[in-house]
């Protein structure tokens, strides 16, 4: 492990840092945080000061206090989305990969339309149906990203069920869980990993970008994509307050995007 | 029927499926739904006789699969039914939206598109070098932000501090051709700069692809000097991977426009849709939402198009 550390790059370390920083602050949240997530401290738009490091928002809430809890809330909703899109899709990709006939075809096709749509309009048509709200929002993103996951772990699948210990397995007698989970999870896992890192970017994006057009996450929850919205009129007084909250979601993603570049880099076998 | 000839209808007819799908996807969705649409929408406290009302209104009454050949018949007219907020035909609320949008797309398209190819194309010469580098760097950051960061850091900058551009993009029918140029600027660059970073890589990858090929090498030794061959030996030859990829990115960025669209208050579909997504307004919403996967379908049908056609091997099939 401590090798493996010491053979990073520095942007992998950078990557990693911020990483660290956001998950210690999201999982301390209310330790960490000097007021509550929705309390209401003072009047509304107050400047920095020693008080408020960060000011207050439309309502007079702590900005600080709102960005550990909003690194606690998008976050976490991010985190839990792209975990069930993979949990879902990897199954049904590794299913239809060992089955193929009916099922592999059916899924696939449905797969197909699915991803020929836009996924922001997409998600707009099905809240618009469901109505906005929290699990609504992280059911409908996680449906739609069940679909570049379901394609992937299908065909890191196609390559191993040919394989003669899955033929062994089958002939052993054993069942269809035991195949998908001891035989083919392991040897796909790799790839699956990397490409949760870059699905966790783009749902993390989606996220605040949904909660920035006010369809999302919704008030008063603390969220980086919705603090920006709440409190976009101070820009206009040429306060870069409002510009916190979505430069934490560009450093975030950037972070992820180096630690993931690198572990594709050592998985390619690259060493430079 | 030559192989070619098949592949490009099996895309159409594909991408019209698609379409369909689509098109259905509210209907059976309102379907599934639990419990009584006009309920939900209404609220607990609504009378048995604005219940009633409001589903005829929205045609609940009838069975779904009625409602949709109903609305296909209309949508084939040019009818997409009334708004359920302000009570005005979807296609009169549309028209002024949908060409003020196409205007902001096109005229982010048309910047974005060359701009991101003689850049790859730079990137690809001055291969390795601080240029590369920067340039590359840029792009990798430009893609990890969301829009509406650059959106706001272009107002910050170019409008509050520097007070170059206007910080909204107000335009109307009456707006000069000019005028609307400048005031949608700001929206236009947030646009291509989402959308150049992409096109940039991509365009270069292919350009440094096609350079391994021995001919390069020829020429190389033949003394060409490295800007001729890249615009003459090489650039035509990665022609068709680099229009695949700027038909990709032109849709994604018609997508785009929804958030930016938000930022700068820019009446176009992409406010419309947001708006009626909030109060559930599902004509507007079905109908906005069909337009922007038309035009995501159309490109993707396209760039298939173009790059089977560019393909000799699939040309001109065993």
């Amino acid at each position: 492990m401590k090798s493996l550390l010491k053979s990073a790059p520095p942007s992998a370390i950078f990557g990693m840092v911020v990483l660290a920083i956001v998950a210690f602050t999201g999982i301390f949240a209310p330790f960490v945080a000097p007021y509550g997530e929705t309390q209401v401290v003072g009047d509304a738009y107050l400047p920095w000061s020693a008080a408020h490091p960060l000011g207050t928002d439309n309502l007079g809430r702590d900005m600080l206090s709102r960005m550990i809890f909003g690194a606690r809330n998008t976050v976490g909703l991010a985190l839990l989305t792209t975990a069930i899109s993979f949990s879902v899709g990897s199954t049904l990709g590794m299913l239809a990969a060992l089955k193929g006939g009916w099922l592999d075809e059916v899924l696939s096709r449905l797969v197909d339309v699915l991803m020929a749509v836009p996924p922001l309009i997409l998600a707009l048509m099905l809240l618009a149906i469901v109505g906005p709200s929290i699990p609504n929002m992280v059911g409908v993103i996680a449906v739609i990203y069940v679909a570049p996951v379901y394609r992937l772990s299908r065909a890191a699948a196609m390559n191993v069920v040919g394989l003669d210990f899955v033929e062994a397995a089958k002939l052993r007698g054993e069942r269809t869980p035991w195949l998908l989970r001891r035989e083919i999870l392991p040897n796909i896992w790799s790839t699956l990993i990397a490409e949760f890192g870059v699905r966790f970017c783009f749902v993390f994006l989606f996220i605040a970008a949904l909660s920035f057009l006010g369809i999302g996450i919704q008030p008063p929850t603390a969220d980086w994509g919705s603090m920006v919205k709440e409190n976009a009129t101070l820009i206009s007084f040429g306060d870069i307050t409002p510009l916190i909250p979505a430069a934490a979601i560009a450093l975030l993603t950037v972070a992820i995007n180096l630690i993931v570049d690198w572990m594709l880099h050592r998985a390619s076998g690259l060493k430079s | 029927m030559s192989r070619l000839q098949k592949l490009v209808i099996g895309r159409v007819s594909l991408g019209i499926l698609t379409l369909f799908v689509v098109s259905a996807l509210m209907f059976v969705g309102i379907e599934l739904l639990p419990g009584d649409l006009a309920q939900q929408i209404l609220g607990q406290s609504a009378t048995e006789s604005t219940l009633a009302a409001f589903r005829a209104e929205l045609g609940l009454d009838q069975p779904a699969h009625l409602r949709y050949l109903d609305w296909l018949g209309g949508v084939l007219r040019g009818d997409f039914g009334t708004s359920l907020a302000s009570g005005r035909e979807v296609s009169e609320l549309l028209g002024p939206r949908l060409a003020n949008t196409m205007f902001l797309a096109t005229y982010a398209a048309v910047i974005a598109a060359p701009l991101a190819v003689i850049l790859g194309l730079l990137a690809a010469l001055w291969r390795n070098t601080l240029f590369d580098r920067g340039v590359n760097l840029t792009a990798l950051s430009a893609i990890s932000m969301p829009e509406f960061f650059v959106g706001y850091v272009l107002i910050l900058f170019l409008s509050i501090k520097a007070g170059v551009f206007p910080t909204l993009a107000r335009i109307d029918s009456a707006t000069g051709l000019w005028d609307a140029l400048y005031r949608s600027f700001l929206p236009a660059l947030t646009l291509i700069l989402v959308v150049v970073a992409h096109m940039m890589r991509m365009t270069r990858a292919a350009i440094i692809n096609v350079l391994a090929s021995p001919y390069i090498e020829m020429a190389r030794l033949k003394g060409v000097p490295r800007w001729r061959i890249i615009v003459q030996h090489a650039l035509p030859n990665a022609l068709a991977p680099i229009i695949n990829v700027v038909a990709l990115n032109l849709a994604y960025l018609v997508v785009g426009v929804v958030v930016v669209e938000v930022v700068f208050s820019y009446p176009g579909l992409g406010q419309l849709l947001v708006d009626a997504v909030s109060s559930r307004d599902f004509p507007v919403v079905q109908a906005v939402g069909l337009f922007f996967a038309a035009v995501y379908i159309t490109l993707n049908v396209l760039a298939d198009i173009i790059s089977i056609m560019s393909n000799p091997r699939l040309r001109h099939g065993r």
